[in-house]
């Protein structure tokens, strides 16, 4: 039977729900047991949020001041350091955390790295998009050696929360950290509206927006509607948005209830970031655009004048 | 200083992506080959470096088959000093090619390592970290800005909550994100030039690289596709649609 390790997300002492979807991953997997690893300066806090989620057997901890930031560097050994201690699964979210943290550890380990699972078929077979999602592929990894894979959080919701707490651990892990690689700082965009990744319902814009200025309609729609904000790579790389913004094959795979593109002709790498969307509204003033092929409804005009004309009626 | 930057050959990101009737596989022959967008970005990065003087050589490294010289040629012509063509048979895995690279390392002792931060083809995002990994050096990934000083590197890394500043000591391995640079554009004369550039071909098995942790493909398929939905004829039918759903 099947002992995963998840390694938790979170950053400013907040747990990311990152986590909590690949806790319904790990679940898919039918395994004897989900343990959680918190590894921060301070981990108390995550720590308790973690032991809520449904399905978590164990929550282990790992504080040292050297965890305060989330450097690859330093937490692979110790993620390697607690995998080995009988785990069979390693599991981290697919986002830049888990992207930059699971293939280090990984190496450690001496196994390859399943990426983005997003179907899971018992323990060791598994379905991962590769060319921007447009082909599916069955993988299968040794089953006399640890899996590592990271999840594909689009695919997977997130797990309820559970009336008994898990226990919590501290876990002692005797690693030698490095010091060659040092945080300076995190420029984070802030914003009171729903995070990207986890809103239900997103407003997005492109290139036909036109300017940073003119964006200004796409966050007023997004906050009538109580929505996350979104972007083309077109918007971010002509400077109208943040590159957190971004949506994706490169950026962000995201996966609302209601998405709405607006001035997006959608490239097959924007596409692969919105598949998983429950329903997809295309605005564009070409009616040819190829957003059109996978929107639920579409919506053919001059944006600038349909924009206001919607957060009016919402 | 030398730097090493990867430089791998996919299906160009414009080509449709076919998968084969039987499941064995995506069609890659005769289709556009090109190199992966994040590695030319890489490579141009690396070629800056050099014209402000801090890099004094760069040499790209690709694993691949055989017939992969005019890939490697595309790299030289874009200003590269000279390649490393390690001849696989088929792809390989990234574990497989971070251990490759390491050997390259040992080999080459570059002062910085370039890579792309995925392949467009596989997605998988994971050689670079590995590579760091088993070298034993810092990494930077998703890099939107890399400035060097001295022995170490400052990179700015495009992460999901904004953008974070590291500081890693050199040597160190860097992949690179859309929005570190703009590649330039090959020049015909450069085309001609490169034809003199050294290529070294090294067979993969005389590497003599550690086996072990491969993952198996068993299956292709084509992705569910969604369905054209309607066309609606004005906001107040959207909205209409959209409350009866209950998204609004």
């Amino acid at each position: 039977m099947s002992k995963i390790l998840i390694i938790a997300e979170h950053l400013n002492g907040q747990l990311n729900a990152a986590t909590a979807r690949c806790v319904t991953c790990a679940r898919a997997m039918n395994p004897e047991s989900i343990d959680v690893l918190v590894l921060a300066d301070a981990p108390d806090a995550i720590a308790s949020a973690v032991a809520k989620l449904e399905g978590v057997s164990k929550v282990l901890t790992a504080a040292r001041a050297e965890n305060a930031h989330a450097l690859a560097a330093v937490l692979a050994p110790q993620i390697a350091a607690a995998a080995r201690n009988g785990y069979t699964h390693l599991l981290l979210p697919s986002t830049t955390f888990g992207k930059d943290v699971a293939p280090r550890t990984a190496a450690l380990l001496g196994v390859g790295q399943v990426s983005d699972i997003m179907a899971a078929d018992g323990a060791h077979k598994f379905k991962r998009p590769i060319y921007a999602g447009n082909a599916i592929v069955d993988v299968e990894t040794p089953v006399d050696a640890i899996v590592v894979g990271t999840v594909r959080t689009a695919s997977w919701p997130v797990v309820a929360e559970s009336g008994n707490a898990a226990p919590i651990e501290s876990l002692q892990l005797d690693v030698e950290l490095p010091t060659h690689t040092r945080f300076v700082g995190l420029q984070q965009a802030s914003s009171d509206r729903p995070d990207l990744q986890s809103a239900q319902r997103v407003v997005s814009g492109g290139r036909g927006v036109g300017s940073k200025e003119n964006f200004e309609i796409i966050y007023k729609l997004a906050d009538k509607m109580r929505a996350g904000v979104g972007a083309s790579r077109a918007a971010v790389d002509a400077g109208y948005v943040p590159n957190d913004l971004q949506v994706g094959q490169t950026g962000k795979i995201i996966a609302p209830e209601l998405y709405m593109a607006i001035g997006i002709s959608g490239a097959i790498q924007h596409l692969t970031g919105i598949k998983d969307a429950g329903t997809i509204v295309a605005i564009n003033k070409d009616p040819d655009a190829p957003i059109f092929e996978i929107a639920d409804y579409g919506l053919v005009g001059d944006l600038f004048k349909i924009v206001p004309e919607l957060e009016a009626a919402v | 200083m030398k730097i090493l930057v990867g430089y791998k050959r996919v299906v160009d990101y414009n080509v449709r992506i076919q998968v084969k009737p039987d499941g064995s596989g995506v069609v890659t022959e005769g289709v556009k080959l090109s190199a992966n967008p994040f590695d030319d970005i890489a490579l141009e990065e690396a070629l800056r470096l050099r014209e402000k003087g801090i890099a004094t050589e760069v040499v790209i490294a690709t694993i691949a088959p055989a017939d992969a010289q005019p890939h490697l040629r595309n790299g030289l012509a874009m200003g590269a000093n000279r390649a490393l063509h390690i001849v696989s048979g088929g792809p390989v895995q990234p574990l497989a090619a971070a251990r490759a690279f390491l050997k390259l390392i040992e080999k080459e002792q570059p002062g910085l390592v370039i890579l792309g931060k995925q392949a467009i083809d596989d997605d998988c995002n994971q050689t670079g970290q590995m590579l760091a990994a088993l070298w034993n050096r810092p990494q930077a990934t998703f890099a939107s800005k890399l400035e060097l000083n001295g022995n170490t590197a400052s990179v700015t890394r495009e992460v999901d909550a904004g953008l974070e500043t590291l500081e890693v000591e050199l040597p160190a391995v860097i992949t690179t994100d859309l929005r570190l640079n703009e590649p330039r554009f090959i020049k015909l004369p450069d085309i001609m030039k490169a034809k003199s550039k050294p290529i070294e071909t090294i067979e993969l098995t005389s590497l003599g690289i550690e086996q072990g942790g491969e993952i198996k493909s068993t299956r292709f398929a084509p992705p569910p596709k969604r369905s054209r939905g309607v066309m609606v004829k004005d906001v107040a039918e959207l909205v209409a649609a959209l409350k009866q759903k209950g998204l609004v």
